[in-house]
């Protein structure tokens, strides 16, 4: 488990970063906390990190925002609106299960029971204008990565 | 010509009929209306993404409500993107397919087009070039529209959608969903410039739009007021007036950019009473005239998808024996239409 204090905006983005650089192929990352906590800022920092170059938008609508990216192909889902788990079905949640696929996952507990369990998971919480971050692994492929991070 | 307009791009279900002739002869959403069961409508409660079990059932009411058959189309119109991968699939396959069956030609629509060109379908509509500023839940962007086909993308969104940014704030002052509505109400009862929220991006040239700034802006004036009711209802205010300021700062120079003197406003956004005020007031200062569409065309619908559609298929186009969607798809590589 890895803990870090983060003091604003570009630090969230920088910590994404870093998290890109640790991480694995294949790799499923849950992004836990608040409206405004700072998760799809996290989100961007680690797209930017493996090469993407224009906007980061918000999947808070579509759900779903791919990437293909050279490090892969990366799956930025929002599960905030998701009415009942098992409509990650009709959203094509299979196809994006591969080998390879990177899932950054926003909001996961509303896809409990149906979304793969993860790798990684990432708990933001509030401490007035700053945040407090927790990286915790929970698979083997999870635990390379904390280690990866904390290094 | 008679189209059928399938939209199924995110959560709403639209089927539509459109005529060249005759305008629009009928047009529903899956949302907003009892499914009789003699159409297949079994099951109360389907998920919001569900297209499938929902799409035929509702084509064949709308049909079978409007007096006609199958026979009577001459073609169909469905999106086929941007969107989201599975619930696009599921019009495009249905439209295609059943163009295919019936011998009509089917054309794949581009749901933003389908937006752009939705205030055509009212009495009064725009003559071409104009300014569009399209705000819903999914997307902010401006575009200037030479004509059918001819879009050119002036700025969107980096980040949040408008419609977004204000569910999310509604969310986070402890109001109901959806949170257009719901903060303009309570902003009522704000005290203006108690708060000021930013302007984001409006203080460098560009039409592009950034609008999660605002959320934690709003999270953060939260935190530092009492968290009354009053400052709920001035943090509301606040907030509202910044994203129609905002708004009315790029469309100004969206105008001025472009040298337009129509400006078109669609997306469920447009429904926001302060920010069509403040855009009639710009209008007026730039000898503009103001546009928009009926409440119900601004929202994802099958009309605009059969309107967009028949302009296509009017001028030869159509989609050959492929059942083909675009979760992404440039609004500029899209082909004119003269």
């Amino acid at each position: 488990m890895v803990l870090l204090s983060v003091r604003d905006d570009m630090a969230m983005r920088a910590l994404g970063a870093r998290l890109a650089g640790a991480c694995l192929p294949g790799a499923i990352i849950y992004l836990v906390g608040e409206l405004g906590a700072g998760k799809s800022t996290l989100a961007r920092g680690f797209l930017r990190a493996l090469g993407h170059e224009g906007s980061v938008r918000s999947p808070t609508y579509t759900l779903v925002e791919p990437y293909e990216l050279p490090a892969g192909q990366i799956y930025h889902l929002d599960l905030y609106r998701l009415a009942d788990p098992e409509e990650l079905e009709f959203l094509g949640l299979r196809d994006w299960l591969t080998d390879n696929a990177i899932l950054l996952v926003e909001w996961p507990q509303r896809g409990a029971g149906v979304l793969p369990a993860a790798d990684v998971i990432v708990t933001i919480a509030y401490d007035g204008t700053a945040r407090h971050v927790t990286v915790m692994a929970v698979s083997e492929k999870g635990r390379q990565i904390a280690v990866a991070l904390a290094e | 010509m008679r189209i059928l307009g399938i939209e199924s791009s995110c959560d709403e279900t639209g089927i539509a009929i459109y005529d060249s002739e005759r305008g629009l002869e009928a047009h529903t959403l899956y949302s907003q209306i009892e499914l009789h069961l003699e159409y297949g409508g079994v099951v109360p409660e389907l998920a919001s993404r569900d297209h499938v079990r929902k799409t035929v059932p509702l084509i064949k009411q709308l049909l079978a409500e409007s007096g006609l058959t199958l026979a009577d189309l001459d073609g169909i119109a469905y999106t086929a993107g941007p969107g989201l991968i599975g619930a696009l699939l599921v019009g495009a396959g249905i439209g295609r397919s059943l163009a295919w069956s019936l011998g009509i030609p089917a054309v794949a629509v581009h749901h933003m087009e389908g937006h752009l060109l939705a205030p055509m379908l009212e009495a009064e509509a725009p003559a071409f070039p104009f300014v569009a500023l399209l705000a819903s839940g999914g997307h902010t962007m401006l575009v200037q529209v030479e004509g059918i086909g001819q879009y050119q993308l002036l700025g969107e969104t980096v980040d949040d959608a408008a419609g977004e940014a204000f569910d999310k704030t509604a969310k986070l002052l402890g109001l109901g969903y959806p949170g257009g509505p719901a903060i303009a109400k309570i902003a009522e009862q704000g005290t203006p410039g108690r708060f000021r929220f930013p302007r984001p991006m409006t203080n460098r040239p560009g039409l592009e739009f950034s609008f999660s700034g605002l959320k934690t802006f709003a999270v953060n004036t939260l935190a530092e007021s009492a968290g009354d009711d009053q400052s709920k209802a001035d943090i509301a205010l606040a907030f509202e007036v910044a994203v129609a300021e905002t708004m009315a700062i790029k469309c100004r120079r969206a105008l001025e950019q472009t040298g337009l003197k129509r400006l078109v406003l669609a997306g469920g956004v447009s429904a926001n009473r302060r920010l069509r005020q403040r855009l009639a007031v710009l209008a007026a200062e730039r000898g503009a005239k103001l546009y928009y569409p009926r409440a119900e065309f601004c929202t994802d619908n099958g009309a605009m998808i059969a309107y967009a559609g028949c302009a296509r298929l009017m001028a030869g186009q159509s989609e050959g024996l492929v059942i083909q969607a675009r979760a992404r798809w440039p609004l500029e590589q899209l082909s004119a239409v003269t």
